[in-house]
């Protein structure tokens, strides 16, 4: 160990004290000694070396040594090279860029990079390389310009790394490196063209014309290419068998420069790539950065469809590698191309989704959004499948992630329906508590549209929800569905003729439905859930049943006391319905019109007024507020109007001023409030397609000028008609016309109409409420004063009896 | 730009044996830097690959006994080339002090430094020859 040996005492023995300290305090003891030793100034020149390097020793272990600056430039100063050589050292370890103090070196820099010695030389060049503020830059380009074209390789090379750095902090001076560095590539030396190439890729980085000009060497940098992996061995930059594979990728990084968006530059390139790529020996490493590179250079030209394919190909095999390393770097590659060939990246699926099974979470993170981008119409079951058992296992940081995204690829690509609501479950049974709002959002929606297969989800999410109550999205749908569908549970349910479900007791759902309200472990969401959902089911039950009603009475008036606002509010309101409205409990809590407006437009962006609050945020309190809104609307003003409110009104909350006729106007009143409390977006929603159950009548979007007599589908017997008449330019009068063209006698008719918040409106008292059959009528007239002038729209609704007609 | 922006090589108990840097930072930004270049790279084991994200560069990092020698680049580069040249330079610390260790790191870590200038410069590749590097600081070292 000769090289030891010369070390000089005084610093081994620092070194060693430092290493014997046994906590940090000793050390910084030891650190504030020295210090004090090393600041004073006189010292006998012999000994200014080993100074300076205690200095950057201690330095390197982080204590603050910049009071050693001076000592490094009295050093640089020195004529001797051992001395040049600290002082270079502490230049480049203490001197900060940006401090004044750097300039001082300049001087001994320029006049060093002159010096007959190339070691000194190269020590001016290598500090220059290391810290290089622009000033420098500026007064030392001409020499290191010189230096580049210095018959001496050692110093060519760094001189031209020198020239990097300065082009780097002054783009503008790189005109005059231009002839040099492309003289530079006729060179044999290894380490010269490394560094020249490195010197033109950055170049060419910095400025467009630059990379034009360099365009004309692309044949002179694939012959440069060729020459290294035919000439066979070369023993100094030999690694494991591949010749110097260092100067292969950086020539291949340059090319990817070159070719970039060019294809007559891409053409020359296409057969290079091709050879390399076969006859790289990929036993180790080496081999396989080589091949990286070249993939990356493939995939950044313009290169025929045969060249990609091979490039992808490359990276399958990658896939298939037992080295870890080399996986990863496939997979992320494959991330960014797949949008570009996703035919050939698409073969290599089955090996992708194996690397969901790695142990490393990196890898697992970047197979697993690669599976997302390979799903599509044709292998959404297997890969379904596949992702589901991976979202099972899989750690928490995934779950929420590949929920989601499994969701939004079920939606898109689902064979068919009872296969999205399946999986949608499984999806939510699998993710637990991790599962974003948003897929519970998708799951009511979708159920909300599948009347046939309602009361399969019902059982299912029955099912889930008693076996594990603390997977809180999943126990919040079940609640939602159990409230509105709930129904379906009381009878059997055979779906599809494969399982059946039992039918459930009333005691049975309610005995959820209590535990919802109850438990600690429900969240406050699912407990507003619940109770709105305990109240529908009043109206669901097969029998009403005193017991059971005095129990649902029960649980609703549980929260009345509680301190949170929302539920307390909720189950005080509900109480007041058993107490005060019995006899439109049933209308209240009629089931909801299909959600419409997410249908087309898949998951991201909503389209139509309607569903804007139901995918924002607040999911679980959508299917509530929806519910709320329903309940209170059915009295107060329920609308529908077929047709989305447009621009002028979107997201308006329909003004309902009622023209009840009769009775009730307490009732209405108070529920009237409650419908300002509800969200505004959800009202809307109601409005949609019903579809299910009630029939509707139509309703017109009148424009403004004339208002032509409308008549409405007649349905159920029931005719609605519309005539209008402007009075003023801002006022319209609507007289509405209902006539009875059935055979059944309609009483207690009630007709209700609703526009947009920009309007309003205002109704007289209707004509009567009893439409005797065949032809009897009722009229009503409204009076829609427009002040914004914008497009009017006017929904209408009508009642007889207890249960709406629609 | 594809460049390294720092070299670092660091004990298991996070003690600085070498530190080169390759873009300007303030003191402290560079304490916090090593600290938790430390923090991220010990935590990993054989199981992870040899490249971690890092703010918004990667390092590429491989383990010597109890050293680890770091290099931080940006997110375009070649993540397996710059795992070769760290064992490049692996190779020609130990030829040079004769099978290396710690120790040897420790108290000669200025011409550790001549040997990091040797192989990379201003944040790139410059020698990739190990016969040509060792010749060089052999003469550098009759200079001594």
């Amino acid at each position: 160990k000769g090289i030891i040996a010369n070390t000089p005492k005084r610093l081994r023995d620092l070194i060693r004290e430092i290493r014997a300290a046994k906590t940090a305090a000793e050390e910084r003891a030891v650190h504030h000694l020295n210090s004090n030793h090393t600041k004073k100034r006189h010292h006998p020149p012999s000994r200014c070396r080993n100074v300076a390097k205690l200095l950057l020793y201690i330095h390197m272990l982080g204590y603050p040594a910049h009071f050693g600056q001076m000592e490094c430039l009295k050093l640089v100063a020195s004529p001797k090279f051992s001395d040049k050589r600290i002082g270079y050292l502490g230049a480049m370890l203490l001197l900060d860029e940006r401090a004044e103090v750097h300039l001082l070196v300049t001087n001994s820099v320029k006049n060093d990079m002159n010096h007959s010695t190339q070691y000194i030389v190269s020590l001016a060049l290598s500090t220059l390389g290391s810290i290089c503020s622009p000033e420098m830059s500026r007064d030392l380009a001409g020499e290191v310009q010189a230096l580049i074209k210095s018959n001496n390789a050692y110093l060519r090379k760094k001189a031209a790394l020198c020239a990097l750095r300065i082009i780097q902090k002054i783009p503008d001076i790189m005109e005059m490196y231009i002839p040099c560095a492309r003289s530079l590539l006729n060179e044999k030396n290894h380490g010269v063209l490394l560094t020249a190439v490195c010197l033109i890729s950055q170049m060419c980085q910095l400025s467009p014309e630059t990379l034009n000009h360099f365009r004309r060497l692309v044949p002179n940098l694939v012959r440069i290419l060729k020459n290294l992996i035919m000439s066979g061995f070369s023993q100094d930059h030999d690694v494991n068998g591949v010749s110097d594979p260092f100067l292969q990728v950086k020539i291949l990084q340059l090319l990817r420069i070159l070719g970039h968006q060019d294809s007559a530059a891409s053409e020359q390139m296409n057969d290079i790539l091709a050879q390399v790529a076969t006859n790289t020996e990929t036993s180790k490493n080496v081999g396989h950065s080589i091949l990286y590179e070249i993939v990356l250079t493939i995939m950044g030209i313009e290169s025929e469809s045969g060249l990609r394919v091979l490039a992808v190909n490359i990276l399958g095999r990658f896939l298939l590698n037992t080295d870890k390393n080399i996986r990863y770097v496939a997979l992320s590659t494959l991330q960014r191309v797949v949008q570009a060939d996703y035919n050939a990246v698409q073969r290599h699926r089955t090996t992708i989704v194996d690397c969901l099974r790695d142990t490393d979470a990196s890898i697992k993170r970047r197979a697993m959004e690669l599976c997302f981008s390979l799903i599509n119409g044709q292998n959404i079951r297997g890969m379904a499948k596949e992702m589901l058992s991976f979202l099972a296992d899989c750690g928490s940081e995934f779950k929420a992630d590949c929920c989601s995204n499994l969701a939004i690829a079920a939606e898109r690509y689902a064979p068919n329906k009872r296969w999205h609501v399946d999986t949608l479950l499984k999806l939510l049974a699998a993710a637990g508590n991790h599962a974003r709002d948003d897929v519970v959002v998708a799951a009511v929606q979708l159920i909300s549209e599948q009347s046939a297969y309602q009361a399969y989800a019902v059982h299912q999410l029955f099912y889930y929800a008693s076996q594990d109550f603390s997977q809180q999205p999943m126990v919040l749908l079940a609640c939602w569905c159990i409230g509105e569908y709930g129904g379906g549970l009381f009878s059997d349910c055979c779906a599809d003729g494969l399982e059946t479900y039992s039918a459930k007791s009333p005691e049975e759902v309610l005995g959820l439905l209590e535990q919802a309200l109850l438990s600690s472990q429900s969240r406050q969401s699912t407990k507003h859930v619940a109770v709105t959902a305990v109240m529908k089911l009043s109206t669901r039950l097969p029998h009403q049943e005193q017991q059971l009603l005095d129990s649902i009475r029960h649980l609703a008036a549980y929260h009345c006391t509680s301190s949170q606002l929302e539920l307390q509010q909720r189950s005080v309101e509900f109480s007041a319905i058993f107490r005060h409205h019995e006899n439109i409990r049933a209308a209240l809590l009629e089931p909801m019109p299909v959600m419409e407006g997410r249908a087309e437009s898949g998951r991201d962006l909503p389209a139509g007024s309607g569903a804007a609050a139901v995918a924002s945020g607040d999911s679980a309190e959508v299917g509530d507020e929806v519910a709320a809104a329903a309940a209170a609307a059915a009295v107060a003003a329920t609308f529908e109007s077929l047709i989305n409110f447009d621009d002028s009104s979107t997201g308006g909350v329909p003004n309902a001023t009622i023209g009840l006729p009769n009775a009730a106007t307490n009732s209405s009143s108070m529920l009237a409030t409650n419908n300002s409390n509800s969200v505004a977006g959800p009202l809307i929603d109601v409005f949609g397609d019903l579809g299910v159950s009630e029939p509707a009548p139509v309703s017109e979007a009148s424009a403004l000028p004339a208002l032509p007599p409308i008549a409405s589908a007649g349905i159920a017997g029931l005719q609605l008609s519309l005539a209008g008449s402007r009075q003023q330019s801002n006022n319209v009068d609507l007289i509405i016309r209902a006539v009875n063209l059935g055979d059944t006698n309609m009483t207690n008719f009630l007709l209700q109409a609703a526009v947009p918040k920009s309007l309003q409106l205002s109704m007289m008292p209707a004509s009567g409420d009893c439409l005797p059959p065949a032809g009897g009528s009722v009229t009503q007239k409204a009076v829609v004063t427009n002040p914004n002038g914008v497009s009017a729209l006017c929904g209408l609704k009508a009642w007889s009896g207890l249960k709406g007609l629609g | 730009a594809a460049m390294i922006r720092f070299i670092l090589i660091q004990n298991r108990a996070g003690k600085t044996r070498l530190a080169k840097w390759y873009m300007h930072f303030e003191d402290e930004e560079k304490q916090k830097l090593i600290e938790e270049v430390h923090a991220t790279v010990t935590v990993r084991d054989a199981k992870h690959t040899n490249f971690v994200e890092f703010r918004n560069y990667k390092i590429i990092y491989r383990r010597y006994a109890g050293l680890y020698f770091c290099i931080c680049v940006d997110i375009g580069d070649n993540n397996l080339m710059y795992l070769e040249a760290i064992h490049n330079f692996v190779e020609v610390l130990n030829e040079y002090f004769h099978n290396v260790c710690e120790l040897d790191l420790v108290f000669n870590f200025y011409k550790v430094y001549t040997v990091v200038d040797e192989m990379f410069l201003a944040g790139e590749i410059r020698e990739t020859s190990q016969t040509k590097v060792l010749r060089q600081l052999m003469m550098l070292s009759t200079l001594e």
